[in-house]
């Protein structure tokens, strides 16, 4: 069978600058792939094509197995789509806006109400029903274009930063509702917060100048960063600088260096240092808060593949 | 069929919960009143009739239409809305027939408020109501060639007043074209054909020929046409800027 989302060989120029440069994947029921980049890196260009707005350069998007170039309209109908920037109606009222969407879903009467009910409970904006759009804050008028794409309760969902604007509170509830809606569908999220794909992801793709600069699940991708199985030692200034020559005499310790909390021991790439590193810390008779191992940080995975080479600040370490 | 009456209804329900309909409507009435009683003598003809309310239809038009006009697709392409309305199941070419057949519904709603003249002209003698009846269907099909003309060159910026700078331009091209001005402009050089075109465009003569109650096919496949036209240019702008 066909995945729910299989995207090939996307390009999309505007004027001299690539924006999308040959960006393929796919994506199963039951994915939630995260997209990220930097701020022009050509998230919301190829969110755009594969909605069907933008026509690529080259290459083609199929919704399950339908080319959404061959049948626009029929492609469209069980996808749902939250654009960049939450666009909407101000004029209207989040009821009105919500019963347009259900008219064009092909959705009347009774179902309409049904949908639109569900939908808002979803999305919890059952308190501003009636009031017009334009008076909305950012966070309900993004719940709005959130409610308009989950009407129809589509199988493939693409949402350009569904948690902008959003308070703690919010982004918490979106995640869980994307996470509720996860096994049942193929969705798309672009965003910027890296912790959202921690919460909700099960794969992420980091886009820079266009490209894939790399593509694997949340631990997969923490897992290359050089910060991935460190040594993390919480203690006082004077006890990590009395540890350090030993730390640093260790086989498979690339360095160890000062931060705000202690000291971070950076290891060699796969080497386990935890072990010998506690061994140190007991030798030595020195008492210290913590040791733990580090997961690694997407933070920097994120900026090393995403800051042209020569210029990359790749692993250095505890910036805030 | 059903989702461009479901956009329609969108659309037009959208102006009278803005203060577009409204003032729209006030000033169309007070400026055509104005016109038609100061500047047309109304009573002092005394002739039982609506040619002097007519004749500035063109005129008023020209400025008033567009205003109603420009917002119909820049703002879409300003505010974003036009990536949520063109990725729902919805073509290029419904939505610009459906936002073109509200905004005609709507100034079909301020044209058929001038009925007081009607009853006017009515009440005080006997006016042979077929001429009146041959004006209004000119002049609303005449609003919907000028609509046409906006909604098209609303789509050719994001900005609301290019959008109507353009297309008031654009609608006084149509309206002068066969006006002594242009005509003398053009007939030292040009052929008589090329005349004869240019002075057929004119929505002025063409309107003039309905009103008159000469309702001649003609006129009105004339002002069908520049509407299918420039509906025609507005769907294929509205695909090509629409990500712009």
């Amino acid at each position: 069978m066909a995945a729910m989302i299989e995207v090939e060989g996307l390009c999309k120029r505007f004027g001299s600058i690539q924006a999308v440069v040959d960006v393929s994947f796919k994506v199963e029921r039951g994915e939630v792939l995260g997209f990220l980049g930097p701020n022009g890196a050509g998230k919301s260009t190829a969110m755009r094509m594969i909605t069907g707005f933008l026509e690529p350069d080259s290459g083609t998007v199929r919704l399950e197995g339908v080319d959404i170039q061959d049948q626009p309209i029929a492609s469209r109908q069980n996808l749902g789509y939250m654009p960049e920037g939450a666009p909407s109606y101000h004029e209207m009222t989040p009821l009105g806006f919500l019963g347009f969407i259900a008219g064009i879903r092909g959705f009347s009467g009774s179902e309409a109400e049904d949908r639109i009910a569900t939908a808002t409970q979803q999305t919890q904006l059952g308190s501003v029903l009636y009031q017009p759009i334009d008076t909305l804050s950012r966070g309900f008028k993004r719940r709005v274009a959130l409610a308009q794409a989950l009407l129809h309760d589509p199988e493939i969902l693409v949402l350009d930063e569904p948690t902008d604007g959003l308070d703690p509170n919010q982004k918490h509830e979106v995640r869980t509702l994307i996470q509720e809606m996860a096994p049942r569908k193929a969705i798309i999220i672009s965003t910027h917060i890296l912790e959202e794909v921690d919460a909700v992801c099960s794969r992420a793709i980091i886009i820079a100048h266009g490209r894939i600069v790399a593509d694997g699940t949340p631990d997969e991708l923490e897992s290359r960063s050089d910060r991935h199985m460190g040594v993390s030692i919480t203690a006082t200034r004077e006890t990590c600088q009395q540890l350090m020559a030993g730390i640093n005499a260790l086989d498979g310790v690339a360095e160890a260096e000062l931060d705000s909390r202690g000291l971070f021991v950076k290891p060699v790439r796969g080497s386990d240092i935890l072990d010998p590193v506690r061994v140190v810390v007991g030798q030595s008779g020195l008492s210290v808060a913590d040791i733990r191992v580090e997961r690694g940080r997407l933070e920097d995975v994120f900026r090393a593949v995403t800051i042209p080479s020569g210029t990359g600040p790749s692993g250095t370490g505890d910036r805030p | 069929m059903n989702v461009i009456w479901i956009l329609f209804r969108r659309e037009f329900v959208s102006y009278f919960i803005t203060p577009i309909a409204y003032v729209f409507i006030v000033f169309f009435l007070g400026l055509l009143g104005a016109m038609t009683f100061f500047l047309g003598g109304f009573f002092d003809r005394g002739q039982a009739d609506l040619a002097p309310f007519f004749a500035f239809h063109t005129w008023l038009y020209l400025l008033l239409i567009p205003a109603i006009s420009m917002r119909l697709w820049s703002e879409e392409r300003q505010t974003g809305t036009i990536e949520l309305l063109l990725t729902l199941p919805v073509s290029a070419t419904q939505a610009v027939i459906a936002k073109f057949l509200a905004a005609w519904a709507f100034a079909a709603i301020a044209v058929a408020l001038t009925f007081p003249f009607w009853i006017t002209v009515n009440y005080l003698g006997e006016p042979d109501n077929g001429i009146i009846i041959a004006g209004y269907v000119g002049s609303l099909v005449m609003v919907g060639a000028y609509l046409a003309i906006g909604s098209c060159l609303s789509s050719a910026s994001k900005n609301q007043v290019i959008a109507f700078v353009l297309a008031v331009l654009v609608s006084l091209l149509f309206t002068v074209a066969g006006t002594p001005l242009v005509l003398e402009l053009v007939s030292g050089w040009a052929p008589a054909l090329v005349i004869d075109v240019i002075a057929g465009l004119s929505f002025i003569a063409n309107f003039d020929a309905i009103s008159k109650g000469v309702l001649d096919l003609v006129n009105l496949i004339y002002f069908l046409s520049v509407m299918t036209l420039f509906l025609f240019i507005n769907i294929i702008l509205v695909n090509l800027l629409k990500a712009r």
